[in-house]
C-alpha cells in the first residue's frame, strides 16, 4: 500500500501506485456503504470542516456523508454567504478556521489554485473539492473506480471525454488520471470549448462526435458550464445538442458495451439525451454518485493515517 | 573635486567596447578616458571590476501620489542606487494619474527625496482613460519626457489618433502598451498547455501582435514618435522589424523578467511571477534575448511595480500583477551575459544608452562630457537573493531565494557617490 500525500490537491501530485491504493480501499468502503449499518470509527475524534466558497449540493453532501460514516465530527461552512462578503481574505478565513484545529479541511473555491494557497497556510490535511478550472481530484478518482468496476480495469481503455473541456476541472483531473493509468484519451468538443494548448496534451482531438466516439470503451460527458462562460462559446443550446449532445444514435459509434458517464448535474437535452442518461444498461451515472462517497471515505482515511503518523513523529521529536 | 578611477573594465555601449582603462571625473562630468591622473585627483583603484554608465530604468512605478506605503521616491531612490540605476523614468499610473502640470509639479518636488535622478512620464489622456488628450504642451514644458497611459490600452482609436497627431507637432514621444484589450480581457497567463492544466485563463500571444499592428498603423498615419513599452512574443518581431526598416520613428522595450523567466516559473500559482503581460513560453523568451542582442529591441527595463503582501497573497487570478526590479535588474541581466547571449556593452546599450538617447537625456554614455552617472560592479560575484534585504518598501521579487551573479559595488550620480556595497 502506497499513499504518501499530506493533502489531496490534485491528481497531478499522485503516483499511479497511490491512485490504485485509493481505489482498492474505496472498493472496501463500497461494501461498507451497502450494509444497513454503515459505521466505522477510523476518523473518530477527528474534526472535518467542509468549506465551500462556491455553491454545491452533491459534492458537499457526499463529503459530509463520507466523514460521518467514518465517525468524524463534520461541520459545514457555507463561506459563500458569510465572512467573504464582509471583505475577509481567503487567507484570513483559513487562519481563523485553522485556529479551531480541524484535522481535515474540504475546500471548494471558484479560483484556480486557491486550495493550494490555502493548504500552504494551515496545518491539517486539505482536500480539494474543486478549484476554479484547475482540478477536482475526488471526481476523477470516483470516475476511475466506476470504470474499474464496470470494465474490470482502469487501464488500456479508449476513453472519450466530450463537451465543455475548456471550463471543466473534472476534465483536467480525469485526463491526468487516465493518462497516468495508460489509457487512450480522446477529447471531443467544438474548438471554442477546447482549452488553449490542447494539442500538446497528448490526447487525440476531435470536433466531430461520431468519429471521436468510434471504438470508445467509455464515454464521459461533461456539463456545459454556463456559469463559467463569458458569452458566445456556442451559437445555441439546440445546435450544441444537435452536434455534441449524446443520444443513442451517436453512442452507436462507440463499442457496443461502452459505458456512459456524467459528473452531474446534468443538463438533459443539452449535452445528453434524458432517456439515455436513465438507461441502466449503458449509463453508470448513478454508480458514479455511489462511488463518490466511497472514494471520499478512502481519501480521508488515507490522509488521516498520514496526519496521525506525522503528528506522532512530531510528538517524539523525529525530523519530518 | 576630481576623481580618477583606475584599473577598471570600461563598458562603453556606444563604441561597444569592453577594455581595461581609467576614467576621470570632475565637477560631475566625465572629463577624460584613459588619461593620466591629474595631480589633485583622488585615486580609486577599481580592481579590474566593470565600470559602466548608470542604468536608465524606463517605466518605474513609484507610489506617489496615492500608494506611498508601497514605494516612495526616497525608498525607490535607495533601491535604484543599490541596483546601479542612476536615472528612474517614472510612470504616471499613480492615483491620481499624472495628467496635469500641477500633479507633475507635485511629483517633481517630491522626487527631490531620491538619491538618483528621477524623470517623469505624463499621462497621454486624462485619467489614463484613453478619451481626451492631456495638456501635452504644458506637461512637456514642465518636464515630462514622454507620454503614456501605461497598461491602459485605449479602444477609442479616434481619440488616440488625435493625441498622436497633436503630440507629433510637439515632437513628443508616445509610449504605448501593445495589446488587443478585448482578446486579453481577464487573462492571467499566456495560452499554453501549462496555463490550461493550471486552469488559468490565458491570452494568445497574438493579442500583442494585433495591438502592435494597430499602433504601427496609427504611427504611419500620424507620424508620431513611438515607443512600444514591452515586446514579449516572437510573433511581434517581424512587424517591429518592418516598421523600423520602413523608416517609422519607432523603438521598443522589453522587461528583464520576460528575458530571464518563462511561464513555467509560475509553478504552483506563485503570484510574484504574475506580470503584465504574462510571462511567455521559453521560445518567446529566447527570441527576445536574440532581439536584444541584434538591437531590434532597443531597451531593457525593470518595469518595477511595487505590490504589498496583501495584494499578492491571493488566488492567482485575483492577485496584483507586477514585480519590483530596480535592485535586481543588473544581476538578472548578468544571466544573459553569463549565458553568452549578450555582451556587456550590448547589455548597457539597452540598459543605459538607448533609453537615454530616446528620451533626449545626456546620460547613458561613457565618454568625455557625459554626466558622471556610473555603476561599478562585479559581474561574477555570486549571492543568494533574500527579498527582505531589498531596499524597496515592497518585496515582491520573483528572484527571491534564487542564485544570482553580479553585484553592484558602487554607484555615482553626477559624480557624487550614492551607493557603496558593504
Amino acid at each position: 500500500m502506497t499513499f504518501r500525500a499530506r493533502h489531496l490537491l490534485g491528481i497531478e501530485q499522485l503516483s499511479p501506485d497511490e491512485i490504485v491504493t485509493v481505489l482498492d480501499l474505496a472498493d472496501r468502503y463500497v461494501d461498507l456503504n451497502r450494509r444497513t449499518v454503515k459505521q466505522s470509527d477510523v476518523l473518530a475524534g477527528l474534526t472535518q470542516i467542509n468549506m465551500f466558497f462556491e455553491n454545491s449540493t452533491r459534492t458537499q453532501a457526499s463529503f459530509e456523508l463520507a466523514g460521518k460514516r467514518l465517525g468524524a465530527d463534520v461541520m459545514n461552512m457555507s463561506v459563500a454567504q458569510s465572512s467573504v462578503k464582509k471583505g475577509e481574505t481567503l487567507i484570513d478565513t483559513a487562519m481563523t478556521l485553522n485556529a479551531m484545529r480541524p484535522d481535515l479541511l474540504v475546500v471548494r473555491h471558484p479560483s484556480s489554485g486557491a486550495v493550494n494557497l490555502l493548504a500552504s497556510k494551515v496545518n491539517c490535511a486539505v482536500l480539494n473539492a474543486g478549484d476554479g478550472r484547475h482540478e477536482h481530484p475526488t471526481q476523477a478518482l470516483l470516475d476511475a473506480l466506476t470504470i474499474r468496476r464496470a470494465k474490470g480495469r482502469a487501464q488500456r481503455l479508449t476513453v472519450a471525454i466530450c463537451g465543455d473541456i475548456a471550463h471543466s476541472r473534472v476534465a483536467r483531473s480525469n485526463l491526468i488520471l487516465l493518462g497516468k493509468m495508460e489509457n487512450r484519451l480522446r477529447l471531443i468538443a467544438p474548438p471554442t470549448l477546447m482549452p488553449p494548448g490542447v494539442e500538446d496534451f497528448g490526447c487525440e482531438l476531435y470536433d466531430d462526435m461520431e468519429k471521436g466516439l468510434e471504438g470508445a470503451d467509455v464515454v464521459m460527458m461533461l456539463r456545459l458550464q454556463k456559469e463559467r462562460m463569458d458569452g458566445g462559446f456556442i451559437p445555441s443550446e439546440r445546435e450544441y445538442y444537435h452536434r455534441y449532445g449524446l443520444d443513442a444514435e451517436k453512442l452507436s459509434f462507440a463499442k457496443p458495451d461502452a459505458i456512459v458517464m456524467h459528473p452531474g448535474p446534468m443538463n438533459r437535452g443539452v449535452e445528453i439525451d434524458g432517456e439515455l442518461a436513465d438507461d441502466i444498461n449503458r449509463s453508470v451515472i448513478q454508480e458514479q454518485v455511489e462511488m463518490g462517497v466511497a472514494v471520499r471515505m478512502a481519501c480521508m482515511d488515507l490522509l488521516a493515517r498520514n496526519l496521525r503518523a506525522e503528528r506522532g513523529r512530531a510528538a517524539v521529536g523525529v525530523m519530518v | 573635486m576630481t576623481l580618477h578611477l583606475t584599473n577598471a573594465r570600461l563598458i562603453d555601449p556606444e563604441a561597444l567596447t569592453d577594455a581595461t582603462g581609467s576614467l576621470t571625473i570632475d565637477n560631475g562630468v566625465i572629463v577624460a578616458i584613459n588619461a593620466a591622473a591629474p595631480k589633485s585627483a583622488t585615486l580609486l583603484d577599481c580592481g579590474g571590476m566593470c565600470l559602466a554608465p548608470g542604468i536608465v530604468d524606463w517605466g518605474v512605478k513609484i507610489g506617489e501620489p496615492g500608494e506611498r506605503h508601497r514605494e516612495s521616491f526616497r525608498s525607490a531612490g535607495l533601491a535604484a542606487a543599490a541596483g546601479g540605476v542612476t536615472t528612474i523614468v517614472a510612470r504616471p499610473d499613480t492615483s491620481p494619474a499624472i495628467d496635469t502640470p500641477e500633479t507633475l509639479e507635485f511629483v517633481t518636488r517630491r522626487a527631490a527625496e531620491s538619491v538618483v535622478r528621477i524623470r517623469h512620464m505624463a499621462a497621454l489622456t486624462k485619467g489614463r482613460l484613453g478619451d481626451e488628450m492631456t495638456e501635452i504642451g504644458f506637461l512637456r514644458d514642465a518636464g515630462a519626457v514622454a507620454f503614456t497611459d501605461v497598461f491602459h490600452v485605449s479602444t477609442n482609436t479616434k481619440a488616440l489618433a488625435r493625441a498622436l497627431s497633436y503630440a507629433r507637432s510637439l515632437g513628443a514621444l508616445i509610449v504605448c502598451h501593445p495589446q488587443e484589450p478585448g482578446l486579453s480581457a481577464g487573462a492571467a497567463a499566456t495560452n499554453s498547455k501549462f496555463a490550461s492544466l493550471r486552469g488559468l485563463p490565458g491570452v494568445s500571444p497574438m493579442a500583442e501582435r494585433i495591438g502592435l499592428d494597430r499602433d504601427l498603423g496609427l504611427i504611419e498615419m500620424t507620424g508620431a514618435r513611438y515607443h512600444a513599452d514591452q515586446i514579449t512574443t516572437a510573433r511581434s518581431l517581424p512587424a517591429l522589424e518592418r516598421a523600423k526598416a520602413n523608416g517609422l520613428d519607432v523603438t521598443a522595450g522589453v522587461s528583464i523578467h520576460h528575458l530571464t523567466l518563462n511561464e513555467l516559473d509560475v509553478g504552483d500559482y506563485r503570484t510574484f511571477f504574475k506580470m503584465t503581460p504574462p510571462l511567455r513560453s521559453e521560445d518567446d523568451r529566447l527570441a527576445m534575448v536574440q532581439a536584444v542582442a541584434d538591437g531590434l529591441i532597443d531597451v531593457i527595463a525593470s518595469f518595477h511595480t511595487p505590490a504589498d503582501e496583501e495584494s499578492k497573497r491571493l488566488p492567482f487570478e485575483e492577485a496584483a500583477s507586477g514585480a519590483v526590479g530596480l535592485q535586481t535588474l543588473l544581476p538578472a541581466a548578468m544571466r544573459l551575459y553569463h549565458a553568452g547571449a549578450v555582451s556587456l556593452p550590448q547589455l548597457f546599450r539597452a540598459l543605459a544608452l538607448n533609453p537615454a538617447k530616446r528620451l533626449g537625456l545626456p546620460q547613458g554614455r561613457l565618454g568625455e562630457g557625459a554626466p558622471a552617472d556610473l555603476v561599478l560592479f562585479d559581474p561574477d560575484a555570486p549571492f543568494l537573493l533574500d527579498r527582505f534585504t531589498l531596499k524597496s518598501k515592497s518585496k515582491n521579487t520573483p528572484f527571491d531565494g534564487q542564485r544570482m551573479e553580479g553585484k553592484v559595488l558602487a554607484t555615482w550620480v553626477g559624480g557624487t557617490q550614492v551607493f557603496q556595497a558593504d
